[in-house]
């Protein structure tokens, strides 16, 4: 027990100041918009699993997503937004087609990784559909091989602006 | 060793390590496994291409691991209208799956009975087979949903749990079908193929000097291994030898590779025993170590970095220094943790005992790479069939006997500070030199192998080359193929509760098992 006390004090706080934009600022949109928390759903529509890496890493202390009041759910009835990283693959379309549905409205989703947003090497073929824009409705995309977890931080704060905006416009 | 082929001895097959190709009939080809078998060899990968293009003929080929070698058996299909070969699956249990994946891809029968889909989830028609030469590879075809006959298991209590495709975690896609009574796991069926995105095809449109490009994304998180034997295979077709440097600047960044898993890997096991200090403590000393790789290697994950004749960014002159502080203070956090881990009455209760691969099960389904090694088969290619740079640093071999969680995860850690090492070692005999060589353009029709030591086990590719430097056939392999179906041997008589964290030990790749 005396290891691990001495291991937490000895590490300290270790979470960077987010980028742009504040995460005040950030937090008062995702209050305008849900009146809550933004939860997220993750779907693998067909990875290679690098951008679930580096989902995986928004959670480690530097990033600390749920410092921001936003975190991963396991169910689609209880998030916000999918988060779905491509190519979509033609043995999963049932199945995010089917998350997609089971999200409740009004829904956000952000497309991760070259692949998510426009079929990155894989394209479309006999067993790929590309896109994730190509199966469900896409909000938002964040491109890279993999985007890195300050590039998927980012998109995902522009989702909750660009929604936020539209719906005062 | 030995062995008594049947008329011939194998000609030499060109790949980072020594090998031999065996050309040989029907029956030949299951004589050649039976005796393979007896000599207990590993089965190291199945697959099969279409050349009637060519000369009218079906192959399909297994590699094996042999003492000394590798040895690849190929075997001509003659009768093209309906292509079969013989299961060697009653021999080597992993081939069943592959075997179920040269079907849905080209259509060439073994003599198993069971031919549900593997890769093929009804989402292209039945009569056709995408890796066929005559196909189209670009075409959509709409889904036809059908139900997938599981086996099921009836008794008084007995019941079902399905999970997946979509999981409830960070983590890539698969179904798992349990039946359990109460919460005792009697049986596990695990169907994969979910995320098939057709990269056997797909390899047919790219060039030889582009492949590495789809190799690296095969299985994301081990890019490093599959561009590697790309490359390595390429280069061995083409007889191209590698500067010194960028050999050492690629065993760098695969040791960088296996860090970063097997740190993730201790974290998340710490995470689902119920211990949250270990998935903070050890994500962050993963994150420190991809923050280096931008310095030392340009990014986190090393998608563009091994290319064909060496590497594509040089060790920066500050990376050294920056490196070895790195290295200095993950050994210290490493060593920290494994004394907090191992002390941990709570930890050790989850970890021992559970998800138990035995040595004489392990043996007999034919486990292979760190799964293999938690339950006492003494192999690693870095150390028993070392390529360069591996044959003069020497790996050392780490095992463990008792095949259970808590023996994955001391694997990890004996891995994790032995690669410290070796890191080291490649830091301080690092020469200076050019880092890439140009690769002249194949010769039409060879084929050649590439085979490395990933940090999940071996990751193998085939290529054969096409004319004016296409390619004709690629295939590349996980050894996730081998260790998947021991999962559903390991979860027998568990919990339901506990398979996430047994899964976790195993952490077998999806995408990479799916292609």
């Amino acid at each position: 027990m005396f290891d691990v006390l001495s291991r937490i004090v000895r590490t300290g706080i270790l979470t960077e100041p987010s980028a742009s934009p504040s995460i005040e600022a950030l937090q008062k949109d995702i209050w305008g918009i849900l009146g809550r928390a933004l939860t997220i759903r993750q779907v693998d529509a067909g990875s290679c699993n690098a951008c679930e890496l580096e989902i995986q890493a928004l959670n480690n202390p530097y990033y600390n997503l749920e410092g921001m009041g936003i975190k991963f759910v396991a169910s689609p009835r209880h998030a916000d937004m999918l988060l779905v990283t491509g190519p979509v693959s033609v043995n999963m379309e049932e199945a995010l087609k089917r998350t997609y549905d089971a999200v409740p409205d009004p829904k956000l989703v952000v497309a991760v990784g070259d692949c998510g947003a426009c079929g990155g090497v894989f394209g479309t073929s006999y067993a790929s559909r590309g896109a994730v824009a190509n199966v469900i409705p896409v909000n938002h995309t964040i491109t890279g091989c993999p985007p890195g977890p300050a590039a998927i931080l980012k998109g995902i704060f522009e989702a909750v602006r660009s929604t936020f905006s539209g719906v005062h416009r | 060793m030995n062995f008594d082929f049947p008329e011939q001895q194998p000609v030499q097959l060109p790949a980072n390590i020594p090998a031999g190709c065996l050309r040989v009939n029907r029956e030949q080809w299951l004589q050649t496994a039976k005796a393979l078998h007896d000599a207990n060899t590993r089965l190291l990968a199945l697959w099969a291409a279409d050349d009637r293009d060519r000369d009218g003929c079906f192959r399909v080929y297994a590699m094996y691991l042999l003492p000394e070698t590798i040895l690849v058996v190929e075997h001509a299909i003659h009768d093209a209208s309906n292509p079969m070969y013989p299961s060697i699956a009653a021999l080597f249990p992993s081939a069943l799956r592959m075997q179920r994946a040269v079907y849905d891809l080209l259509g060439i029968a073994s003599d198993e009975s069971d031919m549900r889909g593997w890769l093929r989830h009804n989402g292209w028609p039945e009569t056709l087979f995408p890796l066929r030469k005559d196909v189209d590879g670009s075409a959509h075809y709409s889904i036809a949903p059908a139900s997938y006959p599981f086996v099921t298991v009836e008794g008084d209590g007995v019941h079902e749990i399905a999970v997946g495709p979509v999981h409830a975690g960070i983590i890539e896609p698969g179904h798992f079908r349990f039946s359990v009574v109460g919460e005792k796991v009697l049986r596990l069926e695990e169907r994969l193929g979910y995320t098939h995105k057709g990269v056997a095809k797909l390899f047919e449109a790219f060039s030889q000097q582009d492949g590495h490009r789809l190799a690296a994304r095969v299985s994301g998180d081990s890019a490093v291994a599959f561009s590697w034997a790309y490359c390595a295979s390429l280069e061995a077709i083409t007889e191209t030898p590698v500067p010194l440097r960028a050999v050492y600047l690629r065993a760098l960044a695969l040791e960088h590779e296996r860090l970063t898993n097997h740190l993730g890997d201790l974290g998340a096991l710490g995470n689902d025993a119920g211990f949250a200090l270990g998935l903070t403590q050890f994500s962050r000393l993963k994150e420190d170590l991809l923050r280096t790789n931008t310095v030392a290697f340009g990014a986190r994950y090393l998608m563009h970095y091994i290319v064909p004749g060496g590497v594509s960014v040089d060790l920066p002159g500050r990376a050294r220094g920056l490196l070895l502080k790195q290295y200095q203070e993950l050994e210290r956090g490493v060593v920290k943790l494994r004394s907090i881990y191992d002390e941990h009455a709570g930890i050790q209760d989850r970890f021992r005992e559970a998800g138990r691969l035995t040595n004489e099960l392990a043996e007999r389904l034919g486990a292979i790479g760190l799964v293999g090694r938690a339950s006492g088969i003494a192999c690693d290619l870095r150390v028993d069939h070392p390529w360069q740079p591996y044959d003069k640093l020497r790996p050392k071999l780490i095992t463990q006997a008792y095949g259970d969680v808590a023996a994955r995860v001391q694997v990890r850690f004996d891995e994790v500070l032995e690669t410290l090492r070796l890191c080291r070692a490649l830091l301080d005999d690092l020469s200076s030199g050019p880092i890439q060589v140009q690769v002249p353009i194949a010769e039409p029709d060879r084929m050649g192998a590439g085979v490395i030591e990933g940090w999940r086990g071996p990751v193998i590719v085939v290529l054969e080359t096409g004319r004016d430097g296409a390619i004709r056939r690629c295939h590349a392999h996980d050894s996730s193929w081998q260790n998947w179906p021991l999962l559903e041997y390991a979860i027998l008589g568990n919990i339901v509760p506990d398979f996430p964290l047994i899964n976790k030990s195993f952490n077998l790749s999806y995408s990479g098992q799916d292609g």
